[in-house]
């Protein structure tokens, strides 16, 4: 069985073997460089880095196979593995031989769920491990309006174990739709959108609640100040929000909301519109922005803000990865129910 | 001896339509079995049950004396319309027969394909659809079971084919004492090759036993008009016609004919089988087709 599972996968799975290994060829030969260059540069490392051009290129890429892998696998490899055999009918050729459907369905699983693990991971563990220098001098406080720190929702859905657990996942549902729908272009569809949009709704929808994170109330000042939202024309403009910095480098923000000093969410009054950095006249305005945040502090207004700090990446990495991993064996648990049952 | 196949009470529901319906059946093994019916009328369903791929709705099915689907090395299954996987060559297919099965005879499966003239490199997809029944059946034989069971494996062959087919299966099962249960829409079909009957209509067996006996025990009747009520309780009226001045009855009975007022006629087997088919055929059921 294992010959024969291996002799309808090949081609796919080699295709997409081809592309992994190439782009760890490729991140295998320039991440030595890029690690030298971490040492040799240490806090300018980040600057230095554009002047090799093709250092964010890679850095992209990267991050885009691993966002890339997931849906494909589950959409190329799930989908059509039992889906096709039930399409054209050869599942009762195979089911004529002697052998179970259990250990058919095993044995096809086995080989996919394994083949997926073994490049998803080694896609990764490369990109992972190429992107390291940059994650580190990132965490540490350097600064770039390119690269971000790993602990955000975008870089973190591609690195580490998250994108395995993604791609697992893909595998197993593509499988059990296409057991379900029994079509493989239905099947290979619902896949492919399924699995683009958990990669888009996870982070915002699942993440935040895999961990308790870290709860904080910090006073807003002139230092600290991110954000200043403000709405209507020039004079009368209205004060919407603000935001503050954390005080954990390289930590992932959830939530940043004004709390009066019974700790409710507030609105922050309309004199705080003073607070606004940067206006026309420079020395006035910050004079008048430090008595309008020490006034904030003195009525008791607060920045509540939730986050993940960046020492948490890997816990989280962890908790992600085991959840979607649970899910994938939910649902071949569901193709194992569904297969002894009446296909014919 | 026990017998190859064994039914009882058995049914199949899809969703709340029956498929096979309070299905009573034994066929002794040594034998080659015709299920015959017209189009849906529950003969896939009757063999797929007895392969195991359907589980029973209600009542059992026994393959030589075991529950359905246990002894799979054992029963040989053909598909209808003989699937075989189009990206592999015939050789990857006598691979996967190897592999797949315990007591794979690999001489008998090179001869065969030597003698069909198959090539083994070629891809399956590309051979004809009588080539591919005959790689199907060379899977089948060469996993050396006690009983083949074929659903449909000519329907979709030309009528040279067909018989190629036919002969090939007959050759095969002389040699190797196997019993073998073959479902068909075409009368001609089961009378080339099969010495036992089964006829399936509208999901229920309407009679079944071997070919001989069977043609020995069914009389065509004709004589002047009377009432099927008026026969002798020995005599099964399958089927009955009237004119104003004579009837015809078609009769089972294992006793000779005795009243002389009847002219008897044998039956051919085509006569038969279309008499238990027609009994209930309303005119939108599909009849069965009549190839010679």
């Amino acid at each position: 069985m294992i010959w024969l599972t291996w002799r309808q996968f090949r081609v796919q799975f080699l295709v997409i073997a081809g592309v992994v290994l190439a782009a760890a060829v490729v991140l295998a030969a320039t991440g030595p460089g890029l690690a030298d260059d971490y040492r040799a540069f240490a806090d300018n490392f980040i600057k230095n880095l554009g002047f090799a051009r093709l250092n964010p290129v890679l850095y992209q890429v990267g991050l885009a196979l691993l966002y890339a892998v997931p849906p494909i696998i589950g959409a190329f490899w799930g989908a059509p593995l039992i889906a096709r055999e039930l399409e054209t009918g050869t599942h009762r050729l195979a089911w004529g031989q002697s052998i179970s459907r259990w250990r058919w369905l095993a044995t096809k699983v086995g080989i996919g769920g394994l083949g997926t693990i073994a490049l998803t991971g080694a896609l990764s563990l490369a990109v992972t491990w190429w992107s390291s220098p940059i994650d580190k001098a990132i965490n540490a406080g350097q600064e770039s309006n390119f690269y971000l720190p790993r602990m955000f929702p975008v870089t973190f859905s591609g690195r580490g174990l998250v994108p395995i657990g993604y791609a697992v996942f893909a595998f197993a549902l593509g499988v059990a739709v296409g057991l379900a729908v029994r079509r493989t272009l239905v099947a290979l569809a619902i896949t492919l959108a399924a699995v683009i949009l958990i990669q888009v709704l996870a982070p915002s929808l699942i993440r935040p609640h895999l961990m308790a994170p870290t709860d904080q109330n910090i006073v807003a000042s002139a230092d600290n100040l991110r954000g200043f939202m403000i709405s209507g024309p020039g004079p009368d403009a209205q004060i919407k929000a603000i935001e503050v910095a954390i005080n954990a480098v390289g930590g992932w923000k959830l939530t940043d909301e004004t709390v009066d000093k019974s700790g409710k969410v507030a609105t922050l009054p309309q004199w705080a519109i003073d607070c606004e950095p940067n206006g026309p006249n420079r020395q006035e305005t910050s004079t008048k922005a430090e008595a309008c945040f020490q006034r904030l502090a003195a009525e008791g207004y607060t920045q509540h803000v939730r986050y993940f700090s960046a020492d948490k990446f890997w816990a989280l990495q962890w908790r992600e990865f085991g959840l979607f991993f649970l899910l994938a064996l939910a649902l071949t648990g569901f193709s194992f129910w569904r297969i002894r049952r009446d296909l014919s | 001896m026990t017998a190859a196949l064994q039914a009882h009470g058995l049914g199949k529901k899809y969703g709340r339509r029956w498929a096979l319906t309070d299905c009573n059946l034994e066929v002794p093994s040594g034998h080659v079995v015709g299920l015959v019916g017209p189009n849906g009328a529950g003969k896939s369903t009757l063999l797929n049950l007895s392969v195991g791929m359907l589980t029973p709705t209600s009542g059992s099915v026994e393959v030589l004396g075991e529950p359905a689907g246990t002894q799979q090395a054992k029963v040989g299954y053909v598909a209808q319309d003989t699937p075989t996987y189009s990206r592999l060559s015939v050789a990857d297919h006598l691979k996967l027969g190897a592999r797949l099965n315990p007591q794979w005879d690999e001489s008998l499966a090179q001869q065969r394909i030597q003698r069909l003239r198959l090539d083994p490199k070629q891809r399956a997809g590309k051979l004809s659809g009588g080539q591919r029944a005959q790689l199907a059946l060379t899977l089948g034989l060469a996993k050396r079971p006690e009983l083949l069971i074929l659903d449909e494996p000519v329907a979709a062959l030309d009528p040279l084919a067909r018989r190629e087919f036919l002969q090939d299966l007959m050759e095969a099962v002389a040699e190797q004492e196997l019993s073998v249960v073959l479902s068909s829409h075409l009368v001609s079909d089961v009378e080339r090759s099969c010495d036992y009957l089964v006829v399936l209509v509208d999901s229920r067996v309407q009679v079944s036993g071997e070919i001989d006996s069977l043609l020995a025990t069914h009389h065509r009747l004709t004589g002047p008009r009377r009432t099927a009520k008026e026969l002798p309780s020995d005599q099964y009226v399958v089927t009955e016609s009237h004119t104003d001045r004579q009837s015809t009855f078609l009769v089972r009975t294992e006793r000779p004919i005795l009243d002389p007022a009847w002219s008897v006629t044998q039956l051919t087997l085509e006569d038969l089988v279309l008499a238990y088919m027609g009994r209930e055929v309303q005119p939108e059921r599909p009849v069965l087709e009549v190839q010679r």
